[in-house]
C-alpha cells in the first residue's frame, strides 16, 4: 500500500472554476483508476490559483489479478459457432473446458503495477479535463491538436510512495520539482512524497489546501474588524474567491473617505466586492462603516502600509464614480428618465419597454381597483349599498390605484440611469432610492424597489398591496408577452425565465392569501398587447385617419393577431356565446376590443401553463404527485391558492384510515361501474360551486337492503355537504364528508351483490355506485389516486 | 539609508524608456506607435495581422489610445479620451511570459514583496475586432495595472501559434509609482539644470478640453456618417486589388469613426450592433486577405502548417 500524490501546476486558475475542477480531478482520477480495477478509497482534492493538487491513500502495489469466464457455444453446436467463440477468446480447443456439454473459456488476466496504471491515467486525466474555458499557448499552440489546459499548464508532480511516476504531456514531464510562492518563494522546491507535500509547500508560503486559505481569511477579516471596533459583514462567496485568488491569503483593513457614505450602502458594498473583491464592515451601529478588508496574497515587508494604502486610493476613484452617478441620476426626476425608455427594446416584437410600462401600469391599477391584491372592488362598495350611481372606489382604494398606477410609470425608469448602467444588479434598488429622493410616498418608492421580488425560492415575498400590484403586473405581462410570440419555455430552454416568472406570480399569490381568477387576469394582459399593438397601428397613421379609430381598431387587431400568429383563430365577427367568454368580453368592452375568442384561447394556455409550473413545484416540495393529478384533472378551476388548499386537505385526508378504505371502496366501485359498461359520472365543473349538473338517479327500490339504505341515506347527505364544503372552500370538511361514506359503502360491499340476477336490483345498486364515485369525483379524481 | 541608494521615481517618459530597455534586451523590436487613430494598441497592425499566421513576432511599442466617450473636458482625474498603452506582443508566447512581466514592473520600481501584484481571470474580447484570448488582469494593490492575454482568435481566425499580449496602462502605472491622485499632476519629464520639469497637464490639459468639446459637440455627424461610408467602401476595394495592409488601415478609420459617432450620440442601441457588426466584416476581412498574400510564404517556411 503507497500514497500517490498528483499535482498539476499552472498559470493562474480563475477563482470562480477552481470547485469545478477539484470535483472534475476528483471524477476523472477515480474512472480512470476504476477502469484498470483499482479501487479508490478516500481522495484528498486541494486547488490554489497555481495548483490542482490530489492525494490518494493506500493504493495497492498492483491491481489483482482477474480470472474472467466466458461460456461458449455447447460441444454438440456446429463447428462454426465453436470457432467464432475460438476467434472471440483467442484461445485453442484444448484450452477451453468442457462442463456438461458447454464451452467455457477461463481467460486468467494478471496485475498490473499500480505505477504503470497511474502513468497511463494521468495523461489521459489531463487530456480529458473538462474546463469550462480552455486554451492554447506557446510553440506547441502552431498545431491545431496542441493541448488545452485552463490557461498554461508549467508541471506536473506525480509519485507513487517515493517514485517518480513518469510520464509526458504536451513537452511537460512528470517530475519531483514544484514551485512554492510566486514572491516568497520563487525557485524550486522538491516533494518526496504525499506525506510531505503539503508541510513543503507551507514552508514555502504556500497553504494548499483551499478551506484552510478560506478559514484565514474568513476568520482572519473578522479579526481585522473586530480589532478596530467593527464588524465584518459576511459574505462567503467573497471568502472563497479570495481563497482561489490567494496561496497565502493575509486580510487587511482600510479605511475609505467618511464623506462617501452618503452614496447608498448597497451600491458601496456592491463597488467594493465585485470591482475590489473587498468585504465591507458595519459600525457599532449596525450601519455600514467606512472600512473595507482586502486579502492581500503576500506578507508585506512594511505589514502592509503600502498595499492598504493603494488599495485605498482605488476604492476610492470607484466610490467617486459611484458618487458621481448618485448625483448625476438625481439631477433628474424618474419620470424624466422614464422618457428614455421609448428607445430601449423590450423584445423586438413586443415593443419598447416604454410600451410595456404603460401596459403594466394599467394592469397594475386594475389589480388594485378589482380588489384583487386588496379589499377594494366596486362590487364590495356596492354591496355595502351606499346607492350611488356606478362602481365608486372608496378614496382609500382610488389612492392605492393610483399609488400602484405611478409606481408601475416609475418601476423601470431606472434602467436608464447611470448608476444602473454601471450595476445592472442595482434595478429596483436605486429606482426606490431616487423615489424617496424625489419625496414620492414610500409605498410607491418601497413598489419600486422591490418590483422585481421575488427573484427566485427563498427571497423576500413582497406583501405590500401597491408593490404586489405592480410585481404581479409585471411578471404577468411578461409572461403573457412571450407566449404570445411562442416563446415559451420548452426543454431546458428559457431564456425569458418565464417559469421563475410563473413561481413568483404563484408565490405572491399564496404569500397574500388573495385570489388571483388566472383567465380573466391573463385575458387582460392579452388586451394590454392588443392595446400596444393599436397604439402602434394609429402611431403609424396619419392624424385625419385616426377619426375612424373604430375601424382602425379591428384593423390593428387584425395586424396583431397576424403578427402574434393566430390569425386562424380571429373570428371574422365578434362572437358572444358562453358566460366565460361574455365575462372577457365585458372586459374587452372596457377596452373597446372585440376579439374575446382568440384572446380567451391564449389565456387558457396560460394558466395551464401557471398550472403545470405549480405541478412541478408542489411535486418538488415533496407532495405527492397523484394527489396533485387527482386535484387539478378536475379542470373548471384557475385560482392556485384554491387548488393547493384542496390538494393540501386531500394528501391529510388520505393518510388517515378513512382516506385509504375510502379510496379502496372507490376503486371497487369503478370497476365494477367499468365492467357493467358504465362510465364513472363525473359532475361537470367540479369543484365549480353550485354548478353540478345530478349524478346518475337511483330511484326507490322496494327490495332495498339495510345497506342500500344506508348508502343512499349517506349519500344525500355527504354529497350536499362535500358540494357546500367545496364551494365555501372549506376543504377539510369536504374530505370529512366524504369520510362518512367510509363505512357505509364498506357495508354495502360486504353485505350485497352489486351484479344481483335480477335487472332491476343491478340496475338500482349501480345507479347507487355511481352516485358514490360522483360524489367522490365532487372533491378529487381518486382514478388518479395510487395505492 | 544613503542618499545614493535611495530610489529615483521615474519620470512619464523614463517609464517608457525603461520598458523599451527592458523589452529591447529580450530581443523586442521596439516599433513606434502607428500613425493612425486607434481605440488601443490592439488595433495597431502589428498585433492584429502580425498576430496571425506561424512567423515569430516579438515587438514592443507605445500606441496613443483615442476613446471619445471617455473624456471628461479634462476635469476628471482619471479618466482621459487619449492616453497611452504600452503593448508587448510575443509570439509564440513564451513559457516565462508571466516572469519576464514581473521583471518588467519590477525595472519600474514594482517591488513584489511590498506589493500585492495578482492575476485574476479577464478574458479578452475584441467584438469588433474578432478577436478574443483567454488571460488575466493584473493588479497591483487592487489596481488594474494591465492586461496580460494569451490570443486564441483574430479576425476570426485561430491563432496558430497563440501569441502573448501585454497591455500597460501607461498613465495608471505612473500614477501608482509617482503616487499622484490626479494624472493631470503626473511629472511628465524630470527637471535637468535650468530646465523645468514638465507635467501631463502641461502637455495634455488643453488637449483633453477641446478634444473633448469637438468629440461630444463639436463634430460634424454628416462627415462622419459619409465618412464612415467611404472607408467602409474603400476597405472593401483594397481588400479586392489585394493590398489588406491598406485595407487594414480603412478598418482601423471606419472603427474611430463609429467611436465618435457613439460620442456624438446618434447611433441609437439597435443601430450599434448593425455598425459593430460592419466594423467587424472589415477587420475580418482585411485579416482574411492578410492571410491569403501570406499563406505561401508561411506554408513554404513552416512546412505542416495550416490555417
Amino acid at each position: 500500500m503507497n500514497d500517490f500524490l498528483l499535482e498539476l501546476r499552472s498559470e493562474e486558475i480563475p477563482a470562480r472554476m477552481q470547485a469545478g475542477a477539484r470535483a472534475e480531478l476528483e471524477k476523472l482520477f477515480r474512472a480512470q483508476l476504476s477502469a484498470a480495477g483499482l479501487a479508490t478509497g478516500e481522495l484528498t482534492v486541494w486547488s490554489t490559483p497555481r495548483r490542482l493538487a490530489l492525494i490518494a491513500r493506500d493504493l495497492p502495489e498492483a491491481t489483482a489479478a482477474v480470472s474472467e469466464e466466458l461460456k461458449g457455444p455447447r460441444s454438440s453446436a456446429p463447428p462454426q459457432a465453436l470457432e467464432g467463440f475460438l476467434r472471440k477468446t483467442g484461445l485453442r480447443q484444448d484450452q477451453l473446458e468442457d462442463r456438461d456439454g458447454v464451452w467455457f473459456a477461463v481467460i486468467d488476466k494478471p496485475g498490473r503495477a499500480t505505477a504503470e496504471v497511474l502513468a497511463e491515467a494521468i495523461p489521459a486525466i489531463v487530456r480529458g479535463f473538462a474546463w469550462p474555458k480552455s486554451m492554447r499557448w506557446g510553440k506547441e499552440s502552431a498545431s491545431s491538436e496542441s493541448l488545452r489546459w485552463v490557461r498554461p499548464l508549467s508541471g506536473i508532480v506525480a509519485i507513487f510512495g517515493e517514485e517518480l511516476v513518469p510520464c509526458e504531456i504536451g513537452g511537460i514531464a512528470s517530475g519531483f520539482a514544484t514551485r512554492g510562492h510566486r514572491f516568497h518563494c520563487p525557485g524550486e522546491i522538491t516533494i518526496g512524497s504525499a506525506s510531505d507535500y503539503a508541510e513543503k509547500l507551507r514552508a514555502c508560503h504556500v497553504i494548499v489546501d483551499h478551506e484552510e486559505r478560506q478559514a484565514i481569511i474568513r476568520d482572519g477579516a473578522a479579526k481585522a474588524a473586530a480589532d478596530a471596533g467593527l464588524s465584518l459583514v459576511e459574505d462567503e462567496g467573497l471568502v472563497i474567491e479570495n481563497a482561489g485568488l490567494t496561496e497565502w491569503p493575509v486580510p487587511l483593513l482600510g479605511r475609505f473617505d467618511e464623506a462617501f457614505l452618503e452614496v447608498p450602502p448597497e451600491v458601496i458594498q456592491l463597488t467594493a466586492r465585485v470591482n475590489q473583491k473587498y468585504f465591507v464592515v458595519n459600525g457599532a451601529d449596525g450601519r455600514l462603516a467606512n472600512g473595507f478588508v482586502c486579502t492581500a496574497n503576500i506578507d508585506a515587508v512594511d505589514g502592509g502600509a503600502e498595499i492598504v494604502a493603494g488599495n485605498r486610493k482605488v476604492l476610492a476613484a470607484r466610490l467617486s464614480d459611484a458618487r458621481f452617478f448618485w448625483e448625476q441620476d438625481q439631477k433628474k426626476t424618474l419620470a424624466q428618465h422614464g422618457e428614455k425608455l421609448a428607445n430601449i427594446t423590450f423584445h423586438e416584437k413586443l415593443g419598447t419597454v416604454a410600451d410595456k410600462v404603460e401596459r403594466v401600469a394599467k394592469l397594475a391599477r386594475w389589480l388594485v381597483e378589482e380588489g384583487i391584491v386588496t379589499s377594494c372592488s366596486p362590487a364590495k362598495a356596492g354591496a355595502h349599498g351606499d346607492g350611488a350611481t356606478g362602481p365608486r372606489l372608496s378614496p382609500g382604494c382610488t389612492e392605492l390605484a393610483d399609488q400602484a398606477e405611478l409606481a408601475a410609470r416609475l418601476a423601470k425608469a431606472d434602467l436608464v440611469t447611470e448608476m444602473v448602467g454601471e450595476f445592472p444588479e442595482l434595478q429596483g434598488l436605486m429606482g426606490g432610492y431616487y423615489a424617496r429622493a424625489e419625496g414620492l410616498p414610500d409605498a410607491v418608492a418601497d413598489a419600486i424597489r422591490d418590483h422585481y421580488k421575488p427573484v427566485g425560492q427563498g427571497d423576500d415575498v413582497p406583501t405590500a398591496p401597491v408593490t404586489v400590484a405592480v410585481a404581479l403586473a409585471d411578471k404577468l405581462d411578461t409572461l403573457t408577452g412571450f407566449f404570445l410570440i411562442d416563446q415559451q419555455p420548452s426543454g431546458s430552454r428559457d431564456p425569458f425565465a418565464l417559469r421563475r416568472a410563473a413561481l413568483a406570480i404563484a408565490a405572491l399569490q399564496t404569500r397574500g392569501e388573495f385570489r388571483l381568477p388566472l383567465l380573466i387576469v391573463f385575458a387582460n394582459a392579452i388586451i394590454g398587447y392588443a392595446e400596444t399593438a393599436i397604439n402602434w397601428a394609429e402611431r403609424a397613421k396619419p392624424p385625419a385617419q385616426r377619426q375612424t379609430a373604430a375601424l382602425n381598431r379591428w384593423t390593428a387587431a387584425r395586424e396583431f393577431a397576424t403578427q402574434v400568429g393566430y390569425l386562424d383563430q380571429f373570428p371574422p365577427q365578434p362572437k358572444v356565446e358562453t358566460a366565460e367568454l361574455r365575462a372577457v368580453y365585458d372586459l374587452m368592452q372596457a377596452v373597446r376590443f372585440d376579439t374575446p375568442e382568440a384572446m380567451l384561447s391564449r389565456a387558457r394556455t396560460l394558466v395551464t401553463f401557471m398550472f403545470d409550473r405549480l405541478k412541478v413545484q408542489q411535486r418538488e416540495a415533496g407532495v405527492r404527485h397523484d394527489l396533485i393529478d387527482a386535484v387539478f384533472a378536475l379542470g373548471g378551476e384557475d385560482d392556485l391558492v384554491r387548488l393547493l388548499a384542496r390538494v393540501k386537505a386531500l394528501q391529510a385526508f388520505m393518510a388517515t384510515e378513512d382516506g385509504t378504505n375510502l379510496l379502496a371502496g372507490y376503486k371497487r366501485a369503478a370497476n365494477i361501474l367499468k365492467q357493467a359498461g358504465k362510465d364513472i359520472v363525473i359532475p361537470a365543473k367540479a369543484g365549480i360551486a353550485g354548478d353540478r349538473a345530478p349524478t346518475m338517479a337511483a330511484p326507490a327500490f322496494a327490495g332495498a337492503t339495510e345497506m342500500d339504505k344506508a348508502l343512499l341515506a349517506a349519500l344525500d347527505t355527504a354529497e350536499p355537504a362535500a358540494s357546500a364544503a367545496v364551494a365555501e372552500e372549506r376543504f377539510t370538511d369536504a374530505m370529512a364528508a366524504l369520510a362518512s361514506l367510509r363505512a357505509p359503502i364498506d357495508a354495502f360491499f360486504e353485505g350485497v351483490m352489486v351484479n344481483d340476477p335480477d335487472e332491476a336490483v343491478r340496475a338500482y345498486r349501480l345507479g347507487l355506485l355511481s352516485r358514490f364515485t360522483g360524489a367522490v369525483h365532487g372533491v378529487a379524481d381518486f382514478s388518479k389516486i395510487e395505492g | 539609508m544613503t542618499e545614493g541608494a535611495e530610489k529615483k521615481v521615474l519620470s512619464f517618459q523614463d517609464m517608457i524608456l525603461t520598458l523599451h530597455a527592458y523589452w529591447s534586451a529580450r530581443g523586442c523590436a521596439i516599433l513606434q506607435p502607428y500613425d493612425m487613430r486607434v481605440g488601443a494598441g490592439t488595433f495597431h497592425p502589428a498585433t492584429t495581422l502580425r498576430s496571425l499566421g506561424p512567423e515569430p513576432w516579438n515587438v514592443a511599442y507605445v500606441q496613443p489610445s483615442r476613446r471619445p466617450t471617455d473624456g471628461r473636458y479634462g476635469e476628471n482625474p482619471n479618466r482621459l479620451q487619449h492616453y497611452y498603452q504600452y503593448q508587448v506582443i510575443l509570439k509564440p508566447s513564451p513559457a516565462d511570459l508571466q516572469d519576464q512581466y514581473l521583471g518588467s514592473l519590477a525595472a519600474i520600481g514594482i517591488d513584489p514583496l511590498l506589493h500585492d501584484i495578482r492575476f485574476v481571470e479577464d478574458d479578452w474580447e475584441s467584438p469588433t475586432l474578432g478577436a478574443w484570448g483567454l488571460g488575466w488582469e493584473v493588479w497591483c494593490d487592487g489596481m488594474e495595472v494591465t492586461q496580460f492575454t494569451y490570443f486564441q482568435q483574430m479576425g476570426g481566425f485561430d491563432c496558430k501559434p497563440v501569441a502573448g499580449e501585454l497591455t500597460y496602462g501607461l498613465e495608471r502605472l505612473a500614477m501608482y509609482i509617482q503616487n499622484v491622485d490626479n494624472v493631470y499632476d503626473l511629472k511628465f519629464s524630470d527637471a535637468v539644470g535650468d530646465v523645468a520639469a514638465v507635467s501631463y497637464g502641461d502637455v495634455f490639459l488643453e488637449n483633453e478640453r477641446q478634444f473633448s468639446k469637438w468629440n461630444f459637440e463639436v463634430a460634424d455627424t454628416d462627415t462622419l456618417f459619409a465618412g464612415f461610408k467611404a472607408a467602409e467602401d474603400e476597405c472593401k476595394r483594397a481588400i479586392d486589388a489585394g493590398v489588406p495592409l491598406a485595407a487594414y488601415d480603412q478598418a482601423i478609420e471606419a472603427s474611430h469613426l463609429f467611436n465618435l459617432l457613439q460620442a456624438r450620440g446618434v447611433i441609437s442601441v439597435q443601430e450599434r450592433a448593425n455598425y459593430m457588426a460592419r466594423v467587424r466584416d472589415l477587420a475580418k476581412g482585411s485579416c482574411k486577405a492578410w492571410i491569403d498574400s501570406q499563406s505561401e510564404r508561411w506554408t513554404q517556411n513552416y512546412p505542416g502548417w495550416t490555417l
